[in-house]
């Protein structure tokens, strides 16, 4: 987030964009409602119609996969009634000129066409959006779960410098992370191209400092590929090992059948965990880990604030504090790496991670701090980018709407769209042990419009076969008013009934993220 | 110029306008007890503990209402003050089923009493609170008696049907805070206040149970109540919870990375709270992942030993074997297909300290940069 989670509270106007946030981040939707008691506008956008929409002033239902071109008509309409923050745009960004060329065509009737949403609705959130004192834009995996994932984040990033409303409380641009520690693997270096704080590992100098700090030589200088990819050099036999710690690739990652057939053609494949999981049990070798509450350390939350976490219980028989076992494994393999504990650890971290190196144990003992926190007497930032933007200026980008990979079509007629619900968590091998929360949620569903069940001659409860192209599952049908017609939601949850036999594989060109928010389905009543 | 100040019991303080007196006294730590009051909603004023002494009015005012005027002089434990909380408490006690130690027995009517507990209550332990509400503390500070006081019959049945709450309207004493907490800071608008007069409960829509309703389980309502009314259900499963250690840490479900309490007990997690309501960034809010699915932390299904992969069957090994096998097998790949041949994948449940170890082994050790996580998934 650039902003915090406190300050949605004091923004003008919140837009929600690919959220569903009541049930994926259900603290951080209180205080969107509360903004909405105190009389501040939300605007949702989604193809689903979520809870938080019983809170919004207006619930915009694009087409999945059509956003960009949403973004683009609201940015036609604003600079079109010269309502885009000119002074920002002059000091602050660049490249303003061809993102005005590129939105000149999205006119509201155009984007009516390919979103679906009436022209006067785009009319109206583009005016408020734009007019707002300041607005704060929220954000999740509805806006990244796209083949054009990355332009579309861009394009909220377009949206947000148009109208001035970046580097001030209330504002900004702000992705909603889903796990816990999400921010922390990424700012500790767990990506392919960098180090940690984001430093390349292209970069000579970044390596040659790592290098030293390390005591090794020999760094590879060449990024690495990304999860997705690594999956499908398994499957081509380029890819000879993986060793995974607290993932479950069997339920969460798209095309499952690939996925399968990768894993079974390693020579060898580790996995470190709390439970055995639909891929710990094709592992060769399995390693007992601690859970959070067994550990001392820290996690990083969305605002990017690094939070305490600390030891309440002993781990259960042999299981071990997961650096403790690399540190093991690579003291056999030759190199020496031990540490005291894990506050040593931190200390490593600060001192070669430059937005970190302001923190310690002690300073965040009762509360966490906010990176970039560049030394010991700074406070840490809560917001970014009130100044200047990290490459200086603000880049605007010119982007047009690509549709998604799949789209519906005669013999898969349906769009699948997939996501999580309130009770569990990714595939819910922590909180399926909890039975509350199975009472609550205790199966795969599949979501749809009454008008969608009553044309397949279906109700709530019936079994019905869905398939893909890649895949096909076995589910109960529950008929909504969430769904809109001819869009199927299911939650990627439940192993039994696995989503991602259906999803479709297919990567943003840059992020590499697969695209689960859109593929085709068919559905027919279940056969078995 | 305003000089916006007021005295408690002799003290003089600030004031910003628009604060109230109960707000004034907290910001300088002067207890004033009140069993309605919920910080950052609009005050109730039901259950009129919070009464103070203003010089120069003839009736107590209720501080959490009363906006602080400059001069006041206020008296929170006067002699006037303190019969009127009595009365109040007294009410508040015959209103529902309170039948803790707090009655004035003697001990040859400790067998009476016990009975009697036993009768009301339809089970054998006293109140799950008992030693944890805010109602019986109040009745010792202020000792309130009530002898011969009748055990009021609630007409309205536990309610059990629920995971995680139970909610016993015996024991309510209708103060509305979990009301408060449900619309004005989770805004999860689950509950409200039905009937009317002596039929006075909390109710879901149409007087559903929880399950039925709109309620998501987030236990905002648990954690605000002051007496028995609503508990956690593990109460009732595990008995009660002494001698339990408090942890503060972070929630492991999501990466809002709310504050939360763990209350452990013989190397068992019992119970979670969230942390402190001025704490960001949850402020003491929590959802019901956070709240009550902690029970894989203990789950007999945890992975205790390391598992080798023999004859096609996974069984358990040492240390020591799974260790020197996992590195003699890294070690090989990498000499024979060179270090991008391994991959290795860390994780967004871990910790950054976890986190760092595992891209410093990827690249220092193995030498590839073929490391990644779930964060796209």
């Amino acid at each position: 987030m650039t902003n915090t989670i406190a300050d949605i509270e004091t923004s003008d106007l919140i837009l929600v964009i690919g959220s569903n946030t009541t049930e994926n981040h259900p603290v951080l939707s209180s205080f969107v409602k509360r903004a909405v008691l105190k009389g501040k506008k939300l605007y949702v956008i989604d193809p689903r119609r979520v809870k938080l929409t019983d809170h919004a002033d207006k619930w915009l239902r694009p087409s999945p996969g059509t956003d960009i071109a949403l973004i683009n008509g609201m940015m036609h309409i604003i600079i079109k009634e010269e309502l885009h923050d000119k002074d920002f745009i002059e000091n602050r960004t660049e490249n303003f000129e061809a993102l005005k060329e590129i939105v000149e065509t999205y006119t509201p009737e155009y984007v009516e066409n390919i979103t679906g949403i009436k022209a006067a609705d785009i009319i109206e959130i583009a005016r408020q959006f734009a007019k707002a004192s300041v607005a704060s834009i929220l954000y999740c995996m509805g806006i990244t779960q796209h083949t054009c994932g990355t332009n579309n984040v861009k394009s909220l990033a377009n949206l947000s410098m148009l109208c001035g409303h970046l580097g001030k409380p209330g504002g900004g641009v702000n992705p909603l992370r889903g796990q816990n520690n999400v921010q922390g693997a990424c700012d500790m270096g767990g990506l392919p191209n960098v180090f940690t704080a984001y430093q390349l590992v292209s970069n000579d100098e970044a390596r040659n400092n790592y290098e030293k700090a390390w005591n090794v030589t020999g760094m590879s200088a060449t990024p690495g590929i990304p999860v997705t990819e690594m999956i499908h050099k398994a499957f081509e036999g380029e890819l000879k090992s993986l060793f995974i710690i607290g993932e479950n690739p069997l339920v969460s990652d798209p095309d499952l059948n690939h996925v399968r057939k990768a894993l079974a053609n390693l020579d060898f494949f580790v996995v470190q965990d709390i439970f055995q999981t639909e891929t710990t049990k094709i592992a060769d070798v399995v390693l007992p880990a601690a859970c959070f509450a067994e550990k001392d350390g820290t996690f990083t939350n969305t605002e990017r604030r690094v939070q305490r976490v600390r030891k309440a219980v002993k781990p259960p028989g042999e299981a071990k504090q997961d650096w403790e076992i690399l540190c093991k494994i690579a003291k056999r393999m030759g190199y020496e790496m031990s540490y005291e504990n894990s506050q040593d650890i931190f200390k490593e971290i600060a001192s070669v991670t430059p937005s970190y190196k302001g923190i310690t144990w002690d300073r965040i003992d009762k509360i966490g701090i906010h990176w970039p926190c560049p030394d010991e007497t700074h406070e840490g930032t809560p917001i970014l980018h009130t100044t200047q933007f990290t490459r200086g200026k603000g880049l605007f980008h010119a982007i047009d709407h690509t549709p998604p990979a799949e789209e519906p079509d005669e013999k898969y007629p349906y769009i699948l769209t997939t996501g999580r619900v309130l009770y569990h968590y990714h595939t819910g091998t922590m909180t399926m042990k909890t039975d509350g929360l199975n009472m609550l949620s205790p199966e795969c569903f599949v979501e749809i419009s009454s008008a969608d069940a009553q044309r397949l001659g279906l109700d709530t409860g019936s079994m019905v076969d869905v398939s893909s192209r890649r895949g096909k599952i076995s589910a109960k049908l529950k008929v909504s008013s969430k769904a809109v017609d001819g869009t199927i939601f299911i939650p990627f949850h439940f192993a039994k009934a696995a989503a991602n036999e259906l999803t479709n594989a297919k990567l943003d060109p840059t992020a590499k993220i697969p695209e689960f928010k859109v593929c085709a389905i068919k559905l027919e009543p279940a056969t078995a | 110029m305003e000089r916006n100040i007021i005295t408690i019991n002799e003290n003089e303080l600030t004031f910003e306008s628009g604060e109230t007196i109960l707000e004034v006294a907290q910001r300088n730590k002067i207890d004033i007890p009140t069993l309605c009051h919920l910080k950052n909603t609009i005050p109730t004023t039901t259950c009129r503990i919070c009464l103070v002494e203003v010089k120069g009015e003839s009736d107590l005012v209720e501080s959490c209402a009363t906006k602080a005027k400059q001069d006041m002089i206020i008296l929170t434990e006067s002699s006037k003050v303190i019969k009127a909380r009595q009365k109040n408490i007294s009410k508040l006690l015959a209103s529902g089923n309170h039948n803790c130690a707090i009655r004035d027995f003697d001990t040859n009517d400790w067998t009476s009493f016990q009975l009697s507990v036993l009768k009301s209550d339809g089970k054998e332990d006293l109140c799950p609170v008992w030693g944890d509400c805010e109602l019986q503390d109040l009745a010792y500070r202020y000792q309130v008696k009530t002898r011969g006081m009748p055990l009021n019959e609630c007409k309205y049945e536990t309610e059990r049907a629920n995971p995680f709450i139970i909610r016993d309207f015996s024991r309510c004493i209708l103060c509305g805070r979990c009301v408060k907490a449900c619309r004005e800071i989770q805004v999860n608008n689950a509950i409200e206040f039905g009937y009317s007069g002596k039929d006075l409960k909390i109710i879901a829509k149409n007087d559903a149970v929880l399950k039925d309703s709109d309620c998501v389980f987030c236990g905002e309502c648990i954690q605000v109540c002051p007496v028995g009314a609503l508990v956690p259900d593990k109460v009732f499963r595990d008995g009660r919870f002494t001698d339990t250690k408090k942890v503060r840490t972070t929630c492991a479900f999501c990466g809002v990375g709310c504050q939360i309490d763990l209350f452990v007990q013989n190397n068992k997690i019992v119970k979670i709270d969230g942390a402190d309501i001025n704490l960001a960034p949850n402020n003491a809010s929590l959802c019901v992942k956070g709240r009550f699915g902690y029970e894989f932390v203990a789950s007999p299904e945890r992975l205790t030993k390391p598992l080798i992969k023999k004859d096609g069957k996974q069984v358990e090994a040492s240390w020591d074997e799974a260790l020197d096998l996992v590195a003699q097998k890294l070690g090989s790949i990498k000499k024979e297909f060179g270090p991008d041949s391994l991959g290795f994948l860390t994780s967004a449940r871990i910790t950054n300290e976890d986190n760092y170890v595992a891209q410093k082994f990827t690249r220092a050790v193995l030498k590839t940069n073929n490391i990644d996580h779930c964060a796209r998934l």
